[in-house]
C-alpha cells in the first residue's frame, strides 16, 4: 500500500489545502468506487454522482477565492434515518419510500455549514431495527470485507461505504449498538457518543432515549474530526446537552502521536462477563490479547464484574420496543408516506401500517404495545428502567477507579447473510456487549482489533458520559500500536503527490 | 322543552345529580406548546405548522415555558400546589387529527394538585367545588368534513391546553354552569386565555350520574360532550339527567357511554360505549427531560397575581352593590374594567352598574360593541350621568345619547348642545307640545278627565314624543294635570 493509500481524512485536509487533491477528484472517486463495488455491496440508497461532482467543484471554486474551512469538499456518507432535503429520506422502510423531508436533520445541517458534502443516503435495517442490514426494505447491504457476510447493522450501509472506500466519513445512528457493531463487522471505526452530544433533530426515532448519532470512520482522528462537527448543544432537541465540545480531533492527534505512552498510567476496566459464555472464544482471546498489549504499554488492567450485564439485553428490548411502538405511531398513511385506502380512516391505518411496515418491525411495534399495556407496564416496562438504572450503576462504579471499560465490540464476527434469519433472539444477542452503554447513555468507542478466520474483530472502550475525548485519545494511541489496514479509496492517481497525512 | 319538564320534576325529587367537569382551556401563549409556530385562529388552514406540530418524521418537541407560567398562575389562582419536579407523558391513541399518534400531556405528575371552586349551592349557600388536578398538554388538529370527506387542518394541533378536572361535587346543572362560568372569569383575568366556548378555546366535558336522594355510592355515569356555551352545557346537562331518571324510572339501566350534546335538538345522543378504561399506554415522553420548576418560578406569579373574580365581587359588594349585580360586573374581564375605569373617573358605583349591567348589556346582547371596545369612554360615561343626575339631560335622551355614543362614539356635551338634547326649559315649548298631543287624543284625554288614570302614560309618552325625550316626565304629568285642571 502507498504513502498516498494511507492518508486519512484528517491528511485530506492538508493535501486540500496544499493543492495536490481537490475536492472535484474525491468526488469523481467517490462515484467510480461506488460505481465498480455497489453493486455487490449496496451501502447507498441513494447515490448522486452528478450532484456530489458540481458541489465538489463549488468547494474547489471557495478554496481557490481562499475561503475554505478545513474540511471544505470532502464527501460524507448520511444514514437513511436523518432527514435531508436534497435526498428521499426511506429509514430503509416501503412505508416512507420516496418520501422527501421539508427540512434537514441538525447533524446534516452541521455537515453542510462545515463544508461537507453529503454524497448520498446509506441502507440500514428499516427504522434502525436491526443487526445485519437485511431488514431493509430495499435489500440487504453486504460486508465488503466478505460479500457473503452480513456488514452488521443497523447502520451497515454508512460502515460498509468506508469500509468499500467509497467514502472516508458517514454517519449513523446507534440505539443498541448500530455504530459500534457495524464499525467492529466491517473494520472501521465506530464512535457512539454521549446521550445528548449530537443533537436527535432529524434523526427519525426509533428508540429516543437511546438513540445517538455516531460516526464511521477509517481511522480515529476521522472519528474525533467529525464528531467536533456534529456535537454540541441545538434548541431543537431538549435531550441534547449544553456541555461544552472539546477538542476531540486534537485530542485524537494527541494519542495518535503518543502511541504507546498514551497508555502509561491508565486503569483498563476489564468485565469478565465480557469474555465469558457467549462470547465467541477466539474474539475474546484476540480482544484480550490486543488487552495485555495495552498493559505492556504502561496500562493497568483490572477486571471488574457487571453483574447488570445478565438482564441488560432484556431490559434495552423492552425499553427500545416501547418506545418504537410509540415513536411509529405517526406512520399512519394521513399526512405522507405510503397510504392504502381502507373503508374507514382506522382502516387505512391499519392497511398503509400492514403494508408498510417490515416484519421486524411489526414484531417490534407489537413487543412495545404488549410492554406499555395496562396491566403490564409495571411487570414489563417499569422493571426495564429499573433494570436500567442498575446498569447505569454498574459502569459508573466500574469506572469509579478506571479511565475505561474494555471489552469486545461484539461477541463474534460478521456472520453469513441469513444466518440468523429464523431466529430473532439469535439475532438480538448480537447487541448483548453493545447495549450496557446505550442503556446508561455512557459514551463508546469500536475501534478494529485484529482478525479472526481473516475477519475483523472490535474492541470497544467504554467512557464516563462526556469523556470522548479520552477515548478518541486512547483509540488513536491503539491505532498507532496497531495500524490496521485502509480501504482503498481509488485515490492513487489523484492524489500520488501527497506525502503521508496525519501518519 | 314541554318533554322534559316532567322528568325533571321527577329527578328534583327522587333523584340528585352527582356531576364532575373536565374543562380545557387553551391557553393565548404566543407560540405552540412545543415548537415555535403561532397560536392562532381562523387562519387559512394548516398554515400555522411546522415539522414539530405535523410530527414529521425526526421532529423533535421543546416545551413552552410560558405555558408553564400560565398554569402555575391558574394553580394558585385555585388554592392549588404546584408541583416543583414533573414530567411529560405520552398518551398513544390513534386519530386522523393527532399528528404523531400520541398526545404529549401529563400523566400522573400534573402540574397543578388540589384546589378548589365556591359556587352558588342550588338549595342556597355556597359549594366548594374541589379541582383534583390540571394539567399541561397538547391540543389536537381539527377535521373538517366535507361531502364524503374529511380533511385535516393541524393549526390548532400543539396548541397548550390545562385540562382542569373537578372531583364530583357537583349537584345541579346550575352549579356546574356557576363552577365554568367562575373558572372562565378567573381564567380571563389571569389572562392566560382567551376563554371563548363558541371558539373552542374553553371546553367542557362532563362525566354525569344520578342517584337516589340520600344514597353515598355513585351511579353508572355518562360522559357529555359538545357543549359550546354555559347556556348549552346547563341544558345539556338538564337533559342528560332526565333522560337517565326517566330510565331509572322505567327499570331500566343506564349504559356507560359517551353522548354528544345536540344543540338544535335539545338532547344528548350516544356516540360510542366505553367498555371499561381505554387503555392510553401512557408513558414518560423520552423526548422531554423532567419539568423542573426554578426556585422563584412559582413566587414570581404568585406576587405577579391580578385581583381575581371572587375578591372583585366581595370588593363589588363592598362599594354598596347587589350581589348578583357584583357577580355579572366581575364575571366578565371586560365590563368589571370599565367599571372600575368609571368608578375611578368620579362615578357613583350603583348608577355605574345600572347602565353598564342595563343599558350596555343590551346593546352588547343585541348585536352591538361591548362598552369595554365601545366608542364611550368610562369617563364620558361619567360625565353623561352626571348631566342626568344635574338635569341638563332627560333619561329617555340619555339612554338615546349612550346608545349613539357606544357604537359610534363623540363627546357628551358636545353631542348634548349640538343635538339639542339639553331639557327644555322654556314653557312655552312645552305647553305647544302639550296642546298637539292633547288634541290628537281625544279618547286619552276623555279617558283621564273620566278618572282612567292609566290613559295618562299615552298621553306623557307623546308629549316626550314631541319633545324627543328632553323633558323629565313627572314635570310632563303636572303640567297636563294642570292643564287639563286635574291637579
Amino acid at each position: 500500500m502507498s504513502a498516498a493509500e494511507r492518508i486519512d481524512a484528517v491528511g485530506l485536509s492538508r493535501a486540500l489545502a496544499a493543492g495536490t487533491v481537490r475536492s472535484a477528484d474525491l468526488a469523481r472517486a467517490a462515484a467510480q468506487r461506488v460505481g465498480t463495488r455497489d453493486g455487490e455491496v449496496h451501502a447507498f440508497l441513494a447515490f448522486d454522482g452528478g450532484r456530489l461532482e458540481a458541489l465538489a467543484e463549488g468547494a474547489d471554486r471557495t478554496r481557490a477565492a481562499g475561503q475554505a474551512r478545513p474540511y471544505e469538499g470532502v464527501p460524507v456518507a448520511v444514514k437513511d434515518n436523518l432527514t435531508t432535503t436534497a435526498f428521499a429520506t426511506t429509514c430503509g422502510s416501503r412505508i416512507l419510500e420516496d418520501y422527501r423531508p421539508p427540512y434537514d436533520a441538525t447533524a446534516v445541517r452541521r455537515l453542510e455549514a462545515a463544508g461537507l458534502l453529503v454524497a448520498g443516503k446509506t441502507n440500514l435495517d428499516e427504522f434502525a431495527m436491526g443487526s445485519s442490514t437485511e431488514h431493509s426494505a430495499y435489500g440487504p447491504t453486504r460486508n465488503p470485507v466478505d460479500p457473503t457476510r452480513v456488514p452488521g447493522g443497523s447502520s451497515g450501509g454508512s460502515a460498509a461505504a468506508v469500509a468499500a472506500g467509497m467514502v472516508a466519513w458517514a454517519l449513523g445512528s446507534d440505539t443498541g449498538g448500530s455504530v459500534r457493531q457495524p464499525a467492529a463487522y466491517c473494520g472501521v471505526v465506530g464512535l457512539k457518543p454521549t446521550y445528548g452530544r449530537v443533537s436527535r433533530y432529524g434523526l427519525v426515532a426509533f428508540a429516543s432515549s437511546l438513540d445517538q448519532v455516531g460516526t464511521l470512520t477509517r481511522t480515529v482522528p476521522e472519528a474525533g474530526a467529525l464528531l467536533g462537527i456534529v456535537a454540541g448543544h441545538d434548541p431543537h432537541d431538549a435531550t441534547c446537552a449544553a456541555e461544552p465540545v472539546d477538542d476531540y480531533l486534537g485530542a485524537a492527534q494527541a494519542g495518535l502521536a503518543e502511541g504507546e505512552a498514551a497508555f502509561a498510567g491508565r486503569t483498563l476496566a476489564i468485565p469478565r462477563e465480557a469474555f465469558g459464555p457467549g462470547v465467541d472464544p477466539a474474539v475474546a482471546a484476540e480482544v484480550e490479547a490486543c488487552a495485555r498489549r495495552m498493559e505492556r504499554a504502561g496500562a493497568r488492567l483490572r477486571e471488574v464484574s457487571i453483574p447488570s450485564l445478565s438482564v441488560a439485553l432484556s431490559a434495552y428490548y423492552l425499553v427500545a420496543t416501547a418506545e418504537a411502538s410509540s415513536n411509529l405511531a405517526r406512520f399512519d398513511g394521513i399526512r405522507y408516506g405510503l397510504r392504502e385506502p381502507g373503508a374507514s380512516v382506522l382502516d387505512t391505518h391499519r392497511r398503509s401500517r400492514e403494508a408498510g411496515f417490515g416484519e421486524e418491525v411489526k414484531r417490534r411495534i407489537l413487543l412495545g404495545t404488549y410492554a406499555l399495556s395496562a396491566g403490564y407496564y409495571d411487570a414489563y416496562y417499569v422493571r426495564a428502567q429499573k433494570a436500567r438504572t442498575r446498569v447505569r450503576d454498574d459502569l459508573f462504579a466500574a469506572l469509579a477507579d478506571a479511565d475505561a471499560l474494555l471489552t469486545p465490540t461484539a461477541p463474534d464476527v460478521a456472520f453469513p447473510l441469513g444466518a440468523h434469519s429464523a431466529d430473532p433472539l439469535a439475532m438480538y444477542a448480537v447487541d448483548i456487549l453493545t447495549v450496557p452503554a446505550s442503556l446508561a447513555g455512557f459514551p463508546a468507542l469500536s475501534v478494529p482489533a485484529g482478525r479472526v478466520t481473516g475477519l475483523p474483530v472490535g474492541l470497544q472502550l467504554i467512557g464516563r458520559p462526556f469523556a470522548e475525548a479520552l477515548l478518541l485519545r486512547l483509540g488513536a494511541a491503539w491505532e498507532a500500536m496497531a495500524p490496521w489496514p485502509l480501504p482503498d479509496m481509488g485515490l492513487a492517481d489523484a492524489a500520488t503527490a501527497v506525502e503521508g497525512g496525519s501518519r | 322543552m314541554s318533554t322534559q319538564i316532567a322528568p325533571v320534576a321527577l329527578l328534583a325529587d327522587r333523584f340528585e345529580y352527582v356531576i364532575g367537569l373536565e374543562v380545557h382551556i387553551e391557553l393565548s401563549t404566543r407560540t405552540k406548546m412545543f415548537c415555535a409556530c403561532p397560536v392562532t385562529f381562523g387562519a387559512p388552514p394548516n398554515t400555522a405548522v411546522c415539522p414539530v406540530c405535523l410530527g414529521l418524521p425526526g421532529a423533535l418537541p421543546r416545551p413552552n415555558s410560558e405555558a408553564v407560567r400560565f398554569a402555575i398562575r391558574l394553580g394558585l389562582a385555585l388554592g392549588a400546589q404546584i408541583r416543583s419536579r414533573g414530567k411529560f407523558d405520552r398518551k398513544n391513541y390513534f386519530y386522523p387529527d393527532l399528528p404523531k399518534g400520541y398526545q404529549i400531556s401529563q400523566y400522573d405528575q400534573p402540574i397543578v394538585e388540589g384546589g378548589h371552586i365556591d359556587v352558588p349551592a342550588a338549595g342556597g349557600g355556597v359549594r366548594r367545588v374541589r379541582v383534583e388536578r390540571a394539567h399541561l398538554e397538547e391540543d389536537a388538529g381539527k377535521l373538517l368534513h366535507g361531502e364524503g370527506e374529511a380533511r385535516v387542518d393541524l393549526n390548532r394541533a400543539g396548541v397548550p391546553l390545562v385540562e382542569v378536572v373537578s372531583a364530583p361535587d357537583l349537584r345541579s346543572p346550575s352549579e356546574a354552569r356557576a363552577y365554568v362560568a367562575e373558572l372562565r372569569a378567573i381564567a380571563e383575568a389571569l389572562g392566560i386565555s382567551d376563554v371563548r366556548m363558541e371558539e373552542g378555546s374553553l371546553r367542557v366535558d362532563a362525566n354525569v350520574s344520578i342517584r337516589p336522594a340520600g344514597e353515598t355510592a355513585y351511579g353508572q355515569r355518562v360522559e357529555v360532550k359538545n357543549m359550546n356555551s354555559l347556556r348549552s352545557l346547563e341544558r345539556a346537562l338538564v337533559h342528560e339527567g332526565a333522560r337517565q331518571a326517566a330510565l331509572v324510572g322505567a327499570g331500566e339501566r343506564v349504559r356507560g357511554e359517551t353522548r354528544g350534546w345536540d344543540e338544535a335538538r335539545g338532547v344528548t345522543y350516544a356516540m360510542r360505549l366505553k367498555e371499561g378504561e381505554d387503555d392510553y399506554r401512557y408513558f414518560p415522553d423520552p423526548d422531554l427531560p423532567p419539568l423542573v420548576l426554578a426556585d422563584d418560578a412559582v413566587e414570581n406569579e404568585r406576587n405577579a397575581l391580578p385581583e381575581l373574580p371572587a375578591q372583585r365581587r366581595s370588593r363589588y359588594e363592598g362599594l354598596g352593590l347587589r350581589a348578583d349585580d357584583s357577580a355579572l360586573l366581575a364575571g366578565r374581564l371586560g365590563s368589571a374594567r370599565y367599571f372600575d375605569a368609571a368608578l375611578a373617573a368620579g362615578g357613583d358605583p350603583r348608577d355605574l352598574a345600572t347602565w353598564v349591567l342595563g343599558e350596555g348589556s343590551r346593546i352588547e346582547n343585541e348585536g352591538g360593541p361591548s362598552l369595554a371596545a365601545g366608542g364611550l369612554s368610562p369617563a364620558q360615561l361619567v360625565r353623561l350621568l352626571a348631566r342626568l343626575r344635574e338635569g341638563a339631560i332627560a333619561r329617555t335622551a340619555a339612554k338615546g345619547l349612550f346608545e349613539s355614543l357606544v357604537r359610534d362614539g363623540g363627546d357628551v356635551d358636545q353631542r348634548i348642545a349640538a343635538e339639542g338634547l339639553a331639557v327644555v326649559t322654556d314653557p312655552g315649548a312645552l305647553n305647544d307640545a302639550i296642546e298637539r298631543v292633547l288634541a290628537q287624543n281625544a279618547k286619552a284625554v276623555a279617558d283621564v278627565q273620566g278618572g282612567k288614570d292609566k290613559a295618562m302614560g299615552a298621553l306623557v309618552g307623546g308629549v316626550m314624543r314631541e319633545l324627543r325625550g328632553r323633558a323629565r316626565a313627572p314635570e310632563v304629568e303636572a303640567a297636563i294635570r294642570a292643564r287639563l285642571g286635574l291637579a
